[in-house]
């Protein structure tokens, strides 16, 4: 029976793997995402989880070591953060391109320089063009039901596809929530063995990796768009099915009291429930303010989004990463998406919690004040860093 | 082992590949292949072996064959050993009988790769690597690798009025890989066919990481006539400069003895690389062909 336990995220993560029946895992550790890889490496030492861990000597190692045995046709998994992912950026297109399903938790971190070891979303925001299905959780009970789709989604002969699941570096990855743990056999039920169509076998020999002339290479990268578009339609089938057995239904957007409301606020990753917070006393004073978050990241999800937005005035967005010379990314795309839109709300675009500054409600509360003002004013400046101290 | 048994006449480096004319990596390949049989997964590091013989749609490979990038070869064979393991265990697929085997130039395996392939044998998985050793970057243009012998010019080591060329002496990788307490090291030269063939069998059988590393010469990067690859790889084996030999569970043995050495002068003579040494220049390579010849026999005794 699935039970309720108090369960660090990271640990339940790890459990998650294990309930996936992985076969391989290669992963190098990396704050904050250490407690995902070190659990795994118990489970395997203790003969919980019959897989084989190879702890290799880089990131850029774990993703090569990846594509190996996903192309072997193996279930395969690793987990990074930060530097890591920068590390392994030039295997991650590799892995997309060749159609390997790995599914990779990302502990999300910010980048040097300056060291920081605290959480942001500058890592993900360098990942962002590298064809892989993107998944941003909010809690710990998405991180572990959607590392379990994670391996369907990755492993259907339609999409092949590497699946990111990113969780916030300690703001979530060592946060101790209540989690409903699945069992084992319900989770058989929902996950097929991993059948690879074509892998690396001697009875079958295949030839994956070879070079592509100018001739073959804009039709290989027009597959691969369309491959990864395509595979959206199964990401909703498998949320669905998922939510059919487990009860817990996800969706590429989430809304938070915005079906009224002219004014919205946009987060992706666990700020969002920081912000709810700050929506309920808003509300409270007759402010119509709702939240959306994405939760699939890639591929975007332009439809839902749009249908999110289409009665709104103004959208307030939090980028927990700063693209240097240009703003917030995810405000950036945010306006690229409601382009088309005839009637576009204004989007106001704000930088903060970045390398693990934390955001309160109070804090969300002077966002939404101040866009509101920069809305009512016009302005024409991109974006602003929230809380800097002078 | 009778020597008949060794190299079979089936080709599985199929013709029709894009490698210069009289290309002696090419030649490795096709002996090693070989040798190799039909039960083995390939892992080819980016680099000319894999840009020739694998153009979209076409591919010279009869067996299981993946290319990724230039630096990892070691890991991506890292994680097919242990795929197949696990679904060997797990009886998903009984793979327990399948060799992986990486295969790089001298670049990829003496520097970009050098890490992972270090970590790869550190960590013991069941692989044979095979470093096709052309002593330079051929696939991007006859740059200079830490596998380039002193004094040889490249086009990112040119030798002019103010530079010999090449100024550091080539790495010793096969001592390096020694150094991981592999069970199976060795170098070799398609010039000596026989000794390949042994030596790659030997590594196939070895249960655990194995090194062998293969003097290929490259007429394009070394300025040499088309048609005397093989003499020059023999050539660079008499005089010393490519001693060939083995490391088997730390025991050093040197499979061919060229003694008395040949001077270095008829090897360097007869490629365009060498061209510009002035005597003072091949001396001082003769002195050190001398003395790493003499370690390697200390080696050898003990
Ligand atoms: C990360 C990276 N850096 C550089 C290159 C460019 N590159 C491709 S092959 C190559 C040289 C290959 O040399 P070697 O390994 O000796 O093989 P050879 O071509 O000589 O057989 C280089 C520098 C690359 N593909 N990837
Ligand atoms: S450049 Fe040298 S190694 Fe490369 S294909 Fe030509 S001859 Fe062979
Ligand atoms: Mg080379």
């Amino acid at each position: 029976m699935a039970k309720r336990t108090g369960i660090e995220v990271s640990i339940a993560v790890s459990e998650a793997v294990k309930l996936a029946n992985t076969d391989v895992i290669a992963a190098y550790p990396i704050t904050p995402q250490t407690h995902i890889v070190e659990h795994l490496a118990e489970l395997v030492a203790q003969g919980e989880l019959n897989a084989e861990y190879i702890p290799v000597e880089s990131e850029h190692s774990a993703m090569s070591a990846c594509l190996g045995s996903s192309a072997a046709g193996a279930r395969t998994f690793t987990a990074t953060a930060g530097q890591g992912l920068e590390l392994m950026h030039e295997v991650v297109y590799v892995a997309s391109s060749m159609r390997l399903p790995i599914v990779m938790a990302v502990a999300n971190r910010a980048l040097s320089g300056p060291l920081s070891v605290w959480g942001d979303h500058s890592d993900v925001m360098s990942v962002r063009d590298t064809g892989w299905i993107q998944i941003f959780v909010e809690n710990g009970q998405e991180a572990v039901d959607n590392t379990i789709c994670a391996f369907r989604m990755a492993e259907d002969s339609r999409v092949l596809l590497p699946v990111m699941v990113h969780l916030d570096g300690f703001h979530l990855s060592h946060m101790v929530e209540p989690i409903m743990m699945p069992d084992q056999k319900e989770v058989d039920e929902f996950l097929p063995p991993f059948n690879y169509p074509l892998p690396l076998d001697p009875s079958k020999p295949v030839t994956m990796g070879a070079f592509a002339p100018p001739i073959v290479f804009t039709e290989a990268k027009w597959a691969q768009e369309m491959n990864l578009e395509q595979s959206k339609d199964v990401i909703l089938e498998v949320w669905k099915k998922f939510g059919d057995k487990f009860g817990r239904y996800y969706n590429p957007v989430e809304c938070y009291r915005c079906d009224d409301c002219e004014t919205l606020i946009m987060t992706m990753g666990s700020f969002s429930e920081t912000a709810m917070m700050a929506i309920d006393k808003l509300r409270e004073e007759g402010k119509k303010i709702g939240l959306f978050r994405i939760r699939l990241w890639r591929p975007f999800p332009f439809e839902e989004v749009r249908e999110t937005v289409k009665n709104a005035k103004a959208i307030i967005v939090l980028d927990r990463a700063i693209s240097l010379g240009m703003g917030g990314p995810v405000a950036s795309e945010l306006r690229n998406a409601l382009y088309p839109l005839e009637k576009r709300p204004k989007i106001m675009g704000f930088v903060g919690g970045l390398g693990g500054r934390d955001i309160t409600p109070t804090d969300f509360e002077k966002i939404i004040k101040r866009g509101l003002e920069i809305a009512a004013a016009g302005s024409n400046r991109e974006f602003e860093i929230y809380g800097v101290r002078e | 082992m009778s020597k008949q048994t060794v190299v079979e006449t089936k080709e599985r480096f199929a013709p029709g590949h894009r490698a210069c004319i009289g290309c002696a990596e090419a030649l490795a390949v096709r002996m090693v292949c070989k040798v190799l049989g039909d039960n083995v997964i390939i892992v080819n590091a980016t680099g000319c072996m894999e840009i020739v013989s694998s153009q979209m749609p076409f591919t010279s490979w009869t067996v299981p064959w993946i290319h990724t990038l230039f630096e990892n070869n070691s890991a991506v064979a890292s994680g097919i050993e242990a795929g197949l393991k696990a679904l060997t265990r797990k009886g998903v697929r009984d793979m327990s009988s399948t060799k992986v085997v990486a295969m790089g130039g001298d670049g990829s395996t003496l520097d970009i790769g050098l890490q992972a392939l270090s970590g790869a044998m550190e960590r013991g998985h069941n692989f044979l690597y095979i470093c096709f050793d052309n002593e330079a970057y051929m696939n991007t243009g006859i740059q200079r690798s830490s596998s380039t012998p002193y004094g040889a010019t490249t086009t990112t080591s040119p030798a002019g009025k103010a530079s010999i060329g090449q100024f550091s002496w080539k790495k010793n990788l096969p001592a390096i890989a020694a150094a991981h307490n592999i069970p199976y090291v060795a170098t070799a030269c398609p010039s000596y066919h026989r000794d390949l063939a042994m030596k790659v069998k030997k590594g196939m059988e070895v249960k655990g990481p194995a090194y062998i590393q293969i003097l290929s010469p490259c007429p394009t990067g070394w300025r040499c006539p088309t048609d005397n690859a093989v003499e020059v790889g023999r050539s660079a084996v008499q005089c010393g400069m490519y001693p060939i030999y083995e490391v088997e569970n730390g025991k050093y043995k040197i499979n061919v003895s060229p003694e008395p050495l040949k001077p270095v002068v008829e090897y360097l003579k007869g490629q365009g690389r060498f061209r510009h040494l002035a005597d003072t220049d091949i001396n001082k390579i003769q002195d050190k062909v001398n003395q790493d010849w003499a370690h390697l026999k200390e080696l050898a005794k003990i």
